[in-house]
């Protein structure tokens, strides 16, 4: 066969997103030579798009939040199926993650004594997220790019090359992971630009790929969001948790057609927006749970008195759990009360001054103006449901990130665990940084415990992944790979959605065995040079086989919890907090299998941080029963 | 509502390339790039384009649509009439890939090549304290999606590849005007604005201001206020007599 390109390292990230950088920051400075891997150029990943801050309980603005009261929403907008490790982890050292960015040179909002500013998101007690207006995740992503920079200029200094010890490698995409026995040894790929293979030699593989919404019809994510790092983690033998929740935001656009799905950040809410349906009432206090009742206010008065004394008042129900507001807004249109487009309305112009909008959201005003002609200081925003995140991933150790398979980790979206059934805004930037540190702790552990005994890539498994790459080159039958993605977005969109049922489900996983035929004979035009059908063709692969995981686990999960809601089984039944479902998949099969899996039991310290009368919510009897008596 | 568009799309390579003529059906409320996603999609599945996040936060699909620069993902079919042919060709300044993808390596360079920000040595983690109004001017700076437009319409290297090597253009004298006015650094960055990156070569046309997307005045709140300090320390003929003028004042 003909020479393939070959990098050797000691980590190569997968990713370039926040946890990616993160991760890379971490390996290098631990001593590691990393390399970074991304499908687009590089400062491009979807980490930009987050628009509302990274929760961390600094206590900048109210002096009572603490890592505690972070834990306990974090595990209650959960619905307390979160990995409890990985959510104390996550609190405990978000704080420090965020401080750590202003001495790589980030620029947060300030409050009035010259620390970060913090604000108001749903489902978190405090005001916690700090922010830059509602363009965080572009200072996240500029920030971790400029410390990445700033490391190569070190190298720079002392050995001469800048790429001597953390290179990237922009617009490469992985296709397969390589292994050595069971261990993890490299990852295949091409270089999108050229189609040229390239093979990477290194003993740890940290996948930071991010999520699945392309394989949804009605999503907020970018092209690159296919689900590779799921897919080649599965392909590894590694095994997927949570797959069965996805957050469907409540506030995407849906008018003009084109940009239907894109994100109208929380933070309108977060500032003083409200919902109305088209007779013009505030339809979300018919809206709040039980689970929820006492925590947020009752009347529109008290709502908005709440903006300015959040002491004394409850909180507007417009700022409950992303998945709780999507099904009201899902609910509201399906009863006839939706706009004109097909949303709801969602109103900051009659709330605050035209200028307060510009200054505190700039990137939704110049969003709206420039792709809806539409002047949210002066008019309601129309907004829907859209397919935003996937609480569901591979399966970690929450300390180190480390998946099933000895030399592979897994972190940021691409991971599962941390966020349960549904996520809070807010605790996915914040989720990057805190494991993303951790993963680069943890393979530079594991690439130290190697020793000289490295795993090695073996010819054979080159000429696998290579012909397996080039298969659409050769296919006579030809399906085209952008309509067999149509199907499968329209599939996923209205049979495994915001609502499912069991004959709905079954229908799509019927759908995604033709679909899984059809993907075999998938041919593609042109040549490898910057051939986006070709790129396309390969991604669907992964799609497909993520698609089943969604779709499998949501068939078995008889239950309504988070960003999981089964029309035919509505409410949280306590015996399924109990349990995970696990995915995998069987040697070189593409079948997907679920298992049932135990939750880990929360430590006795943390259960404490919870009363009895909460957890009676979610806890079997028999589990209460077994509870400490509680101090009175 | 619908109606088919007259596109002409350069195709080609780094050896050379020509328009090709589409026809194309358009909806109500899209922007060009669903238009050069349709073709993808039912007449040219290999035409190369980067793109991602579609909502003008990321800055991939950077291009020129009928000789304007603009990002493809912000440019409404609503703006062009229907019997216009709208000719779309990647940008100018840099190395063509293939069809509308460019060879933007330059600004990677570039950017290598401005030192980071340098926090006050004995300054830790959590004690950082700025205010507001110090922080906003290089806010406004780092609303910088990274698209390269104000690059790719700066005519010191639109037609003048050999000034490369001693220009950085806007988009990275910007960001040594944000190191600048950032609070809490302290690097003196003048002599490298001018000496290293090329300041004295921006004529202030104010062309890379017109084209950015985020609407950031380049030119006026962050190239004129360093060639300003810059003038403070060093002759430039732009800023000669402000600077006679100043020195005048605090004599």
């Amino acid at each position: 066969m003909t020479e393939i390109e070959r990098h050797s390292y000691d980590v190569i990230v997968i990713g370039a997103g926040g946890a990616g950088l993160r991760a890379a920051i971490e390996a290098r400075s631990q001593g590691m030579r990393t390399a970074i891997i991304c499908k687009s150029l590089f400062g491009k990943a979807h980490t930009v798009m987050a628009e509302g801050g990274i929760a961390a309980a600094m206590g900048n603005v109210n002096s009572k939040d603490n890592w505690e009261v972070h834990f306990c929403d974090t595990m209650r907008g959960g619905k307390f199926l979160n990995s409890w490790r990985m959510a104390e982890l996550h609190a405990k050292e978000a704080p420090d993650r965020v401080w750590e960015l202003e001495t790589y040179g980030a620029l947060f909002d300030r409050t009035a004594d010259g620390r970060i500013s913090q604000r108001n998101f749903g489902g978190h007690e405090y005001p916690r997220l700090a922010h830059v207006g509602d363009r965080t995740g572009l200072e996240l992503i500029r920030t971790l790019q400029q410390k990445i920079v700033s490391l190569q200029q070190e190298d720079e200094r002392e050995t001469g090359d800048p790429e001597a010890n953390l290179k990237v490698f922009a617009e490469v995409t992985i296709t397969e992971l390589l292994k050595d026995g069971d261990a993890i040894s490299g990852a295949f790929g091409y270089y999108r630009e050229s189609g040229r293979f390239v093979v990477f030699d290194a003993p740890a593989v940290i996948l930071a790929t991010g999520g699945i919404g392309k394989s949804f019809k009605v999503t907020s994510n970018s092209w690159e969001y296919t689900g590779d790092g799921h897919a080649l983690a599965m392909r590894a033998g590694a095994t997927l948790v949570n797959m069965e929740f996805i957050q469907f935001h409540p506030t995407g656009m849906v008018w003009p057609p084109s940009v239907k799905g894109i994100l109208v950040t929380e933070s309108v809410r977060g500032d003083g927006g409200v919902l109305r349906n088209s007779d013009g009432k505030r339809f979300m206090f018919n809206y709040v749970p039980d689970v929820f009742r006492d925590k947020y206010a009752k009347t529109e008065d008290e709502a908005d008195r709440w903006y300015t004394d959040p002491e004394h008042n409850l909180r507007p129900p417009e700022l409950l759990p992303r998945d709780e507001v999507a099904r009201a807004i899902n609910s509201e249109v399906k009863a006839g009360r939706g706009s004109p487009a097909g949303g709801v309305f969602l109103d900051v112009s009659t709330r605050l001054p035209a200028e307060e909008i510009r200054r505190r959201l700039p990137s939704m005003y110049h969003q709206f103006k420039e792709l809806a002609d539409v002047d949210i200081t002066a008019q309601p925003m129309e907004v829907g449901p859209t397919c935003h995140y996937v609480m569901g991933g591979v399966e970690v150790d929450p300390d180190t990130a480390a998946a099933k398979v000895p030399g592979l980790f897994a972190v940021g979206e691409v991971s599962g665990g941390m966020h349960g059934s549904n996520r809070l805004g807010g605790n996915s930037l914040s989720d990057l940084l805190v494991f993303g540190r951790r993963a680069g702790v943890g393979a530079t552990a594991y690439v130290g415990g190697l020793g000289a005994k490295r795993p090695t890539v073996s010819d054979e498994s080159i000429d696998s992944a290579a012909s397996e790459a080039l298969a659409p080159f050769k296919s006579e039958v030809a399906e085209n790979p952008y309509s067999l993605h149509m199907e499968l977005q329209q599939s996923m969109n209205d049979l495994v959605g915001i609502i499912r049922r069991a004959d709905e489900v079954q229908a799509a996983l019927d759908k995604l065995e033709t679909l899984k035929a059809r993907e075999k004979l998938v041919a593609v035009e042109g040549h490898r040079q910057f051939n986006p059908g070709w790129h396309l063709a390969l991604d669907l692969k992964n799609m497909l086989m993520v698609s089943e995981c969604v779709a499998r686990a949501a068939l078995m999960r008889e239950e309504s919890r988070g960003g999981h809601t089964r029309d035919d089984f509505p409410g949280m039944n306590p015996e399924w907090r109990k349990v995970n479902l696990i995915c995998s998949i069987d040697g070189d099969s593409d079948t997907v299998s679920v298992e049932k899996q135990p939750l880990a039991s929360m430590r006795p310290d943390l259960l404490a941080l919870f009363d009895r009368h909460e957890l009676s919510k979610y806890m079997t009897d028999e589990e209460l029963t077994a509870l400490p008596e509680e101090d009175s | 509502m619908g109606y088919d568009a007259k596109f002409r799309v350069w195709r080609g390579d780094a050896e050379g390339g020509d328009f090709q003529n589409y026809t194309v059906e358009v909806n109500e409320g899209e922007v060009v790039l669903d238009i050069i996603h349709r073709l993808q999609a039912t007449q040219a599945p290999d035409l190369a384009v980067r793109w991602n996040c579609k909502a003008g936060k990321c800055g991939s699909c950077s291009a020129e649509i009928n000789g304007r620069p603009k990002l493809m993902c912000m440019a409404r079919m609503s703006t062009f009439t229907p019997d216009e042919t709208i000719t779309v060709t990647p940008m100018r300044t840099f190395p063509v890939i293939r069809d509308l993808v460019t060879d933007v390596s330059y600004n990677y360079t570039k950017a290598r090549q401005v030192p980071s920000f340098a926090p006050p040595a004995n300054l830790k983690p959590g004690d950082y304290r700025m205010a507001q109004v110090d922080v906003e001017r290089s806010q406004e700076f780092r609303k910088c999606i990274e698209c390269f437009l104000c690059q790719n319409v700066c005519h010191v290297i639109r037609d003048h590849e050999e000034n490369k090597e001693s220009y950085s253009g806007p988009r990275f004298l910007m960001r040594i005007s944000e190191l600048d006015m950032h609070p809490l650094d302290t690097l003196d960055r003048k002599e490298m604005a001018q000496e290293d990156h090329g300041l004295g070569f921006c004529n202030i046309t104010k062309c890379c201001t017109e084209v950015c997307p985020e609407h950031i005045k380049i030119t006026d709140n962050a190239l004129i206020p360093l060639k300003e300090r810059v003038a403070d320390v060093k002759y430039d003929p732009m800023f000669s007599v402000a600077s006679l003028f100043r020195r005048n004042k605090t004599n």
